[in-house]
């Protein structure tokens, strides 16, 4: 407290200073314009400021002389009163005297023992004097009572300055060692300023500095401080200048090209043998670090800067909203770069309104709640990590996810399927949409939804982040983040396609490499984007050739030059982890050289468009390098935007063949968190308690339906090895897979849901087991290639079980890898024998080489459909026999292309397996009994007419699968 | 110190606006083309500089170049008037000039004389000019052996459009 006294008081005395010498000039200015009201003006607000200080500081002898002075210049002002050259010299004395006193003040912290009464006095009289007043009757003895009611009348006309002051007054503190902590001495730093009214014409360096006492009053008797403390003091008023923020930029300008010039040095030394030159080098680095952290210095404010305003904001809307706020304030003295401050100012301010009007609540409401009925914002700002926080809680109602996720139905920003499938987390970042607010009434304040979402693209044009966190009933908190500086800062200086780019620090994550080995363990491809497996997780993957169209580097794309056929990388990657809106992804690169202190530069208009780059800079060698904007390369590359096609995908039309509507189980089986099956394929879930297993035949079995169900636990396919015994559930989960006469149950951690939506697949897994990945409800999903696992888990148990489709080749002919495997793990369970064909072409080459009995094509065959193999085989004597079941994507597919089924032996929906092999068995039996089956119109599933867009589907028990 | 205060003296007033010209050209060659610019315009000549190339850059840009610590960006002048590009050999030259959007550097194939123009002289660009470059051309002077085409230099920096 006592710090912070003396901080004030140096304040104060800076500030009164250069007041007083501008005073001289403006008293003796007006001596020559007596009828200037503006100089008139600015010496009366002068004198008031240094008053109104006083009075708060309690140098009572300085109050009492200047507020006499004061009443004297309100008559001038007024036009009560001529100014006769007696005045002016009277006024001058009490500058003088103020002087004295601030000489004292400077030297020991005291007023002094001299009371100027003479001069009181005289300024009284000749205050008192006036005809005028005395006609009027208005002004009134000086009594104490009088004296503080023209004071409030004062303080009332200098809150016009008010907010220059203020600023002043922080720019003042900004220089010295502000240690403002709580709201007392944010207040205090206020209130001191809002007395120091101040025209804001006033920047120039006082020139004389009457710091010396120039009057010949002896040194204070009392000198109760040390001398080093009395010079300490003396020369707080030398301390500080004032320099134009202009100079300021310049300097900074200057210094980033001494970063770059001494980078340059540096990588010049780097390169010679010179003891000498490294010496001196390594001096330029040190000075030059150290004047870099300076000037940076000197562009640092405290953010109580910004935040002195807001106990006005606060108390403000308060009073309109007839609430009870409580403003604290913490970290009040951290400090940003003078352009951050500007450029957070707005933002701010509007947050802190934000919480009072939509977070705090009523004083009646609160105390229905049971809280207090005076609601806290709380402001909080400390750095971490290279990074301001600053964070605005309030212990208000908190935001209700539901409400917002209703709001953004009703505003039109979301349709309500969409807002359905929203994390809250998602569904509270709705509040930074354009047009957005919950507010139930639009009042002055807020409520008409402009405002967050400018907040959010303020903060982050600068580089910083929002963040919302909320507790329903207890309050919000606003988190943003924010960079120290934009000027300098640390990259990371990459290479590829034989260019240099610098990454900026901030947005980096993590660098990984992966040797040539490792490669194609990690790196998948899922929805047409490589992804990296991570720790456990998935990392979407950008390759940075690829999105600057840069030509490759050797063998680093992911392009069709990168990747061997089964997306498997075959030398070593580079990748580097950033960060941007909060998501991760990886960007391959070239090569991974060091980390700079860069000096952003921008880029010419002509390169402004370009949203992959945040701007340039100059490296070592005096070559330009490219800044990269990591999120609009995120964007560029497609790996930031998935997620919100894939929103709109499931909400709009069925727009892509690719992808298919089918209903899907979902469960987890061991570090594989999310697994797929088709429905169809599924008997039941049953869970059995772990005592009933016993052993047969070395596998694990249980007693069901009166009959012996062999488990396969899945851990055990898909990880050999890795199954705790112990960690298993108890009851065990258990998928039923059945194929009439026979079942198995695979043994599964847990059930998660089963999911019915537009799937959008895309890459076969290397991994055995699994048939590939695709993204299921907004999250990448592993399909289970259940052919294999029954093969795998319990050998030879479907074989030779005399299955109607035994030995039989049958040709699948289908586009798409995944329908193919699908339709294969069906066939191949029922005992035929499977050729795959991926189009025409393939389909008539297997024709060719192999023996087939059967062909199942479907009808979007590439790459004209089914229609053109049909033509194909109807030439061919030998293929003219061969039965083609043609499988359609939906029931309604189904129907459209009647005409093209009377040309197939029978037509089914793909992935109903029952119905398929149905169907192939009836054709297979036909060829056998040597005549051909004609088409059976009536043999497509006719419950899948009353769901037109969907798999028929049935998840009871089916008698049998042939 | 910086490239601007070194030529302000004598260009600080210079006002974009060419149609009150010095009546003063800087001159230069793009293939057989014989261009002006006003003399105020121009920041300084200097020979081929290493470039920065940047992909996804409007094809005109040729790069990026540090000019004594301000990044300018390089427009290839063949480019912009869709011209045969240069032969291997030739480096261009750099024509740096001051624009809205600060400073521009064009790269031309040869720097010619500043020449004294007689406004007398000025007349429309011909019709039967590559489309382009009259796109570009604000007019033409006719001198004793050859035409100078006036070069816009705002619409020559400006490609926003094309």
């Amino acid at each position: 407290m006592q710090d912070q006294d003396q901080e004030v008081i140096r304040e104060f005395l800076v500030e009164s200073h250069e007041n007083l010498s501008r005073l001289d000039e403006e008293i003796v200015e007006l001596e020559k314009h007596p009828k200037d009201e503006a100089l008139l003006a600015s010496i009366f607000r002068t004198i008031h400021t240094i008053k109104g200080t006083c009075g708060f500081l309690a140098f009572t002898t300085l109050e009492r002389i200047t507020h006499r002075a004061e009443s004297l210049l309100s008559q001038l002002r007024d036009g009560r009163r001529e100014l006769t050259p007696a005045l002016v010299s009277l006024i001058l004395e009490t500058v003088d005297a103020t002087r004295k006193v601030l000489a004292s003040i400077e030297r020991s912290g005291e007023e002094g023992t001299e009371q100027f009464e003479e001069l009181a006095a005289r300024l009284g009289a000749a205050s008192q004097m006036t005809p005028e007043a005395a006609e009027t009757g208005l002004e009134a003895p000086p009594t104490i009572t009088a004296e503080s009611g023209a004071a409030r009348h004062g303080a009332e006309r200098g809150t016009t300055d008010r907010a220059t002051a203020t600023d002043r007054a922080t720019n003042e503190s900004a220089g010295t060692e502000s240690s403002g902590k709580n709201v007392t001495t944010a207040k205090a730093l206020e209130e001191a300023a809002s007395e120091a009214a101040v025209p804001p014409n006033c920047a120039a360096l006082p020139e004389s500095r009457p710091a010396e006492p120039k009057t010949d009053e002896p040194a204070h008797p009392d000198a109760r401080k040390p001398e080093d403390e009395v010079a300490k003091s003396s020369a707080a008023a030398d301390a500080n200048i004032r320099v134009a923020v202009g100079l300021l930029d310049k300097l900074m300008d200057l210094v980033g090209e001494l970063v770059l010039t001494r980078n340059q040095i540096l990588q010049f030394n780097s390169e010679r043998e010179d003891a000498a030159l490294n010496a001196t080098a390594q001096r330029l680095n040190l000075i030059t670090s150290e004047l870099q952290e300076g000037v940076m210095k000197t562009r640092m404010q405290p953010i109580g800067m910004v935040w002195n305003k807001l106990p006005r904001v606060v108390r403000d809307i308060a009073v309109a909203l007839g609430k009870q706020i409580r403003l604290e304030m913490d970290g009040t003295a951290t400090e940003l770069d003078r352009t951050i401050i500007e450029a957070i100012k707005d933002p701010l301010v509007h947050l802190v309104r934000n919480s009072c009007d939509h977070g705090i609540e009523t004083p009646e409401a609160r105390i229905r709640a049971g809280k207090a009925p005076q609601g806290k914002l709380m402001l909080r700002a400390y750095h971490e990590g290279g990074q301001v926080n600053i964070e605005i809680g309030d212990d208000g109602a908190g935001i209700e996810v539901a409400r917002v996720k209703r709001k953004a139905i009703e505003k039109g920003i979301l349709r309500p399927e969409q807002a359905e499938k929203l994390s809250d987390r998602e569904a509270l970042n709705l509040i930074f949409q354009p047009g957005f607010s919950t507010a139930q009434a639009v009042t002055n304040i807020s409520g008409r939804g402009v405002g967050l979402d400018v907040v959010k693209s303020h903060i982050e044009r600068i580089g910083g982040v929002v963040d919302v966190f909320t507790q329903p009933g207890e309050g919000t908190t606003i988190k943003l983040k924010i960079p120290l500086t934009l000027a300098i800062i640390p990259g990371l200086v990459i290479t590829s396609g034989g260019e240099r780019f610098v990454i900026p620090q901030v947005s980096l994550l993590e660098l990984i490499r992966l040797e040539g080995d490792s490669s194609d363990k990690h790196i998948e491809q899922v929805h047409g984007t490589p992804v990296l497996r991570r720790r456990g997780s998935l990392l979407p993957i950008a390759s940075l050739n690829e999105v600057l169209k840069l030509s490759e580097g050797q063998g680093a794309g992911l392009g069709a030059s990168g990747w061997n056929r089964s997306g498997v990388l075959q030398e070593a990657v580079n990748i580097v982890v950033l960060q941007a809106e909060d998501r991760q992804f990886g960007l391959v690169v070239d090569g991974i050289n060091d980390t700079q202190e860069i000096v952003v530069k921008p880029l010419g208009k002509q390169l402004k468009g370009l949203s992959v780059y945040a701007g340039a800079t100059i490296m070592g060698d005096g070559r330009v390098a490219l800044i990269l904007d990591v999120l609009g390369i995120g964007q560029r590359s497609g790996v930031l935007v998935e997620s919100r096609e894939q929103t709109r995908a499931v909400a709009g039309e069925k727009t892509n063949p690719e992808e298919e509507q089918q209903r899907l189980l979902l469960f987890r089986a061991g570090s594989f968190e999310r697994i797929a099956v088709p429905l169809s394929l599924v008997a039941r879930l049953e869970e059995f308690p772990r005592r009933l297993i016993e052993q047969a035949g070395g596998c694990k079995v249980v007693q069901y339906r009166s009959r012996i169900l062999p488990l396969v636990p899945l851990r055990d396919v898909l990880e050999p090895g890795t199954a705790d015994p112990d960690e298993i559930a108890d009851p065990l989960q258990v998928v039923v897979f059945s194929d009439g006469g026979r079942s198995v149950g695979v043994v599964v951690d847990q059930i998660l849901d089963v999911a019915e939506q537009t799937v959008s697949v895309r890459q076969k897994s290397v991994r055995e087991g699994l048939l590939g990945s695709a993204v299921v409800g907004n999250r990448v999903t592993d399909f289970l290639d259940l052919n294999h696992v029954l093969r795998a888990a319990s050998r030879g148990w479907f074989e030779g079980s005399g299955e109607p489709g035994h030995g039989r080749k049958v040709l699948v002919a289908e586009g798409s890898a995944f329908s193919r495997g699908l339709i294969r793990s069906g066939l191949d369970m029922a005992g035929y024998r499977v050729l795959e064909a991926a189009s025409l072409d393939d389909a008539l080459r297997n024709l060719e080489q192999e023996k087939i009995d059967l062909v199942v094509a479907s009808l979007d065959l590439p790459p004209s459909g089914s229609a053109a193999l049909i033509t194909a085989m109807r030439v061919r004597p030998e293929w003219q026999a061969i039965p083609v079941l043609a499988l359609a994507d939906s029931a309604e597919h189904l129907r459209l292309r009647g005409e093209e089924r009377s040309r197939v032996g029978d037509c089914q929906v793909k992935f109903d397996c029952e119905a398929m092999l149905a169907s192939l068995a009836r054709l297979a039996s036909a060829v056998a009994s040597g005549r051909e089956s004609s088409g059976q119109e009536d043999s497509g599933p006719s419950s899948s007419g009353d769901q037109p867009s969907r798999i028929a589907v049935e998840t009871e028990s089916r008698p049998s699968w042939a | 110190m910086n490239a601007t205060d070194q030529s302000a003296m004598h260009a600080s007033a210079a006002a974009p606006d060419e149609t009150q010209n010095s009546g003063q050209f800087s001159t230069f060659f793009v293939a057989d083309l014989f261009f002006g610019v006003d003399v105020l315009r121009v920041q300084e000549v200097l020979r081929y500089q290493q470039m920065t190339r940047v992909p996804q850059a409007p094809e005109v840009i040729e790069g990026l170049i540090n000019l004594r610590g301000q990044i300018v960006a390089a427009i290839d002048m063949r480019r912009r008037l869709r011209l045969p590009r240069r032969a291997g050999d030739r480096t261009p030259m750099n024509m740096v000039l001051r624009s809205d959007g600060g400073a521009v550097s064009l790269l031309v194939d040869e720097i010619g004389d500043v020449l004294d123009v007689d406004a007398s002289s000025f007349e429309r660009a011909p019709r039967n000019l590559n489309p382009v470059a009259r796109e570009l051309v604000r007019g033409v002077y006719k001198l004793k052996d050859r035409l100078l085409l006036v070069l816009d230099a705002e619409r020559a920096v400006d490609f926003a459009s094309t």
